[in-house]
């Protein structure tokens, strides 16, 4: 606790439902439910909130300053101390958690969503590449991906076999998880880009999450066994593909590091791998071993709303130890093609 | 809550860009990189010095590029480091800055560069703005459609006589002569010049409407220590804030948003400020369109309600007035949108700091830079001195 001036934890988690396809709804309706629920489990109003925080992307939206619509949902009346990233929301989380830090809010409302469904998210997210030299030719998230995967195979750190079962446990974990879009036996499908095949890709799909944080004896009084943040840290790695060993990812490492997740062992990774593969760079980068319960909630590979799923992936490790299943968790959230950004947390419950 | 416990953050190193219409000479790389190394000039750091990089700027869609800070880490030698992308529509170049002070306020990192840009020359603003969605207000062709009703309800409310926008326009471009970096230098500029130009959309005209620029604008934050090291003087900050309120809904006021009033006390409480209208120096303020600098004059709390646009009309903000207003030019001289804000809080730390050259307000020891965003909803601020708070 003494690496940081403040003991924060998360209090209250909720999600929707991560469908294929929210025609019907709007992002202030998908988000609306998921305020309510974490304000409620917390008995918290919006107004009694210190501070709040979103992640969100106006490219998923189709529309400038998208992120104004959703603020209506939180009922920002009388005016609240608030702010937003152009990221996922774990990020917003990460701000969120820095302000609590600051001593100028006690509590923090996070959440961020993102629809997919609108568009072909495969060719919108090539608008995030080198705009002047790769952009143009429109590579797409699953074809680097594949890259990713075939540098692996050519490395010997695994092969498709050892992908397809990721996929399949991962699925099947989520069947134990209401809200996850795929669960169960799925079938491992048909090659989309050698050698990732359907199973070892994610579904494209739209949802929300939320949490709220809180500092000390506040977290004590809304929580019966809160899920303190005891570690946080997040880095960047070059853009280029080229400029990258695309089997190791250091900037996960260096998180964890200044996360402390080495210090002792965890039970529990809620690991951010939209594509089988990355599952392999992410185990290797944060030394998790066979007893690691990986991705108990299905991870990516089960839903993996845009901008949404990496907040889910701390709100599921803080779940758990809400519930008593883990007492020492590491959640990692990811952004940029091929595990460019990433961010890790340790989360832990408090010994009986 | 308490604050008592939070590390003084120090402004050491500022930068900006020649901001221009169109910079065909640089990428977007090209053109953030330019402000970030003359920040860490004027700081005499390098980028080794620096623990994370804040970025921020608005609508991914002014460029099109989708999360425009993971093509740019390289470029603000974030590789290995931490770095965050903030984005509040028009007041994001503020909250970037508030973010970056944050982390050095919660001493989770030492030295933060932060920096906010806009290319608009990439793109078309005004259209960016006005993608259309089912079942929403569209802004109304740009922002200057969405904000003329509110700046025609706050002459009726005050009865301000239709002279005062002009007078602001005509100021600040004058002022922008004075900066080197102001993107409008117009040698050539009267008040009949003004009041001669075309109505875009009545009662806003021509030049009294913000340009599209482009530009980027950097800091360097960091803590005690650092700002020990500084070789130049440092400018502290004794507050900041961010608030927000809904775009639209019935009790809204428009004229005078309650978020900015709130945002504005919040900020004068942190800094010990009680009467602001004789204790801050000098204010950057963030002026789009002309006839907002009455308006804010009044919603920050420096005139009383009704009263801003006799403050503009009696000089009280010129350059050499009792309160000056945007010495650098302000908004309406320079519109690189996403880094606007951050360019109004770099300002007020250069006043401070007594680096404003020719448009210097003589001996400003408290400055105020302001932001806002979207529909007149999200509010950032700060209020930066020349003496460490509590000293």
């Amino acid at each position: 606790m003494a690496r940081y001036a403040r003991e924060v934890a998360v209090v209250a988690f909720a999600q929707s439902d991560h469908l294929r396809r929210t025609d019907e709804l709007s992002e202030v309706e998908m988000v609306m439910p998921v305020l309510h629920q974490v304000l409620a489990a917390t008995g918290l109003k919006a107004g009694e909130i210190g501070f709040t925080c979103s992640g969100s992307s106006d490219y998923l939206m189709g529309r400038a300053f998208s992120f104004t619509m959703t603020l209506d949902g939180v009922g920002a009346w009388p005016p609240i101390s608030e702010s937003h990233v152009e990221m996922d929301g774990a990020w917003a989380l990460y701000e969120a958690w820095v302000k609590i830090q600051t001593g100028e809010a006690d509590t923090a409302l996070v959440y961020s969503y993102g629809k997919s469904s609108p568009g072909s998210v495969r060719d919108v997210l090539t608008r995030q590449l080198d705009p002047y030299y790769v952009a143009p030719l429109w590579p797409d998230s699953v074809a680097m991906a594949a890259l990713q995967a075939q540098a692996l195979i050519d490395a010997g750190e695994t092969d498709e076999a050892g992908l397809a079962a990721i996929g399949a446990r991962s699925r099947a974990s989520a069947s134990a998880n209401p809200h996850a879009q795929l669960s169960g036996a799925v079938a491992q499908g048909e090659y989309q880009v050698a050698p990732l095949r359907t199973g070892d890709c994610p579904p494209i799909g739209d949802g929300a999450a939320a949490v709220i944080l809180a500092a000390g004896d506040v977290a004590r009084r809304l929580c019966e066994r809160p899920a303190w943040i005891t570690g946080i840290d997040h880095r960047i790695e070059a853009h280029s593909l080229g400029l990258r060993d695309l089997t190791d990812s250091p900037s996960t490492r260096i998180a964890a590091e200044h996360a402390g997740v080495f210090e002792s062992p965890v039970d529990t990774a809620e690991l951010h791998a939209p594509f089988s593969s990355q599952e392999v760079v992410l185990r290797k980068a944060l030394g998790l071993g066979g007893d690691v319960a990986v991705n108990p909630s299905g991870g990516a590979l089960a839903a993996n709303p845009m901008m949404a799923a990496g907040l889910i992936r701390i709100g599921e490790a803080a779940a758990r130890i809400h519930r008593g299943e883990s007492d020492r968790a590491v959640a990692h959230a990811t952004s940029g093609p091929c595990l460019q950004q990433n961010l890790v947390a340790v989360l832990e419950g408090d010994r009986a | 809550m308490s604050t008592t416990g939070k590390e003084p953050v120090a402004v050491v190193g500022i930068g900006q860009t020649k901001h221009v219409a169109a910079r065909h000479d640089v990428s977007l790389a090209g053109l953030v990189r330019e402000a970030a190394a003359r920040a860490l000039a004027d700081a005499e750091l390098t980028w080794a010095d620096i623990d994370a990089v804040v970025i921020g700027k608005a609508p991914d869609f002014f460029e099109g590029v989708m999360m425009p800070e993971l093509y740019l880490a390289d470029a603000l030698g974030a590789v290995g480091k931490p770095m965050l992308r903030v984005h509040t529509a028009g007041s994001v170049g503020g909250s970037t800055a508030l973010v970056a002070s944050n982390l050095v306020a919660a001493r989770v990192h030492r030295t933060v560069l932060t920096l906010a840009f806009e290319k608009q020359s990439e793109s078309n603003a005004m259209w960016g703005l006005s993608l259309p969605v089912p079942f929403q207000q569209p802004l109304l062709a740009g922002a200057g459609g969405f904000f003329a009703p509110h700046v025609r309800a706050y002459m009726r409310r005050t009865g301000a006589p239709d002279t005062v926008g002009s007078l602001v326009a005509y100021k600040d471009r004058r002022n922008a002569l004075k900066n080197p970096y102001a993107h409008l230098h117009e040698h050539d500029i009267t008040l009949e010049k003004v009041q001669a130009s075309p109505m875009l959309w009545d009662p806003i005209r021509y030049s009294e409407t913000c340009p599209s620029s482009d530009g980027a604008c950097a800091m360097i934050l960091t803590d005690r220590a650092g700002a020990a090291r500084s070789p130049k003087p440092p400018a502290w900050v004794h507050g900041g804030a961010m608030r927000s309120e809904p775009t639209l809904f019935a009790g809204k006021d428009f004229v005078s948003p309650q978020a900015g009033k709130d945002c504005a006390a919040d900020v004068y409480r942190q800094a010990g400020i009680t009467d602001p209208r004789r204790e801050i120096d000098a204010v950057e303020m963030y002026v789009p369109f002309s006839w907002y600098e009455p308006m804010w004059l009044e919603n920050l709390g420096f005139a009383e309600e009704g009263e801003g646009w006799k403050m503009t009309e009696a000089g009280v903000t010129e350059l050499d007035g009792d309160l000056p207003v945007n010495p650098s030019g302000g908004v309406l001289s320079t519109n690189p949108i996403g880094a606007s804000g951050m360019i109004r809080f770099a300002e007020a730390a250069l006043q401070v700091r007594g680096q404003a050259g020719e448009h210097q307000v003589p001996d400003a020891r408290r400055a105020m830079g302001h932001a806002y965003g979207g529909g007149a909803q999200f509010f950032a601020m700060w209020l930066v001195g020349a003496e460490q708070p509590g000293s």
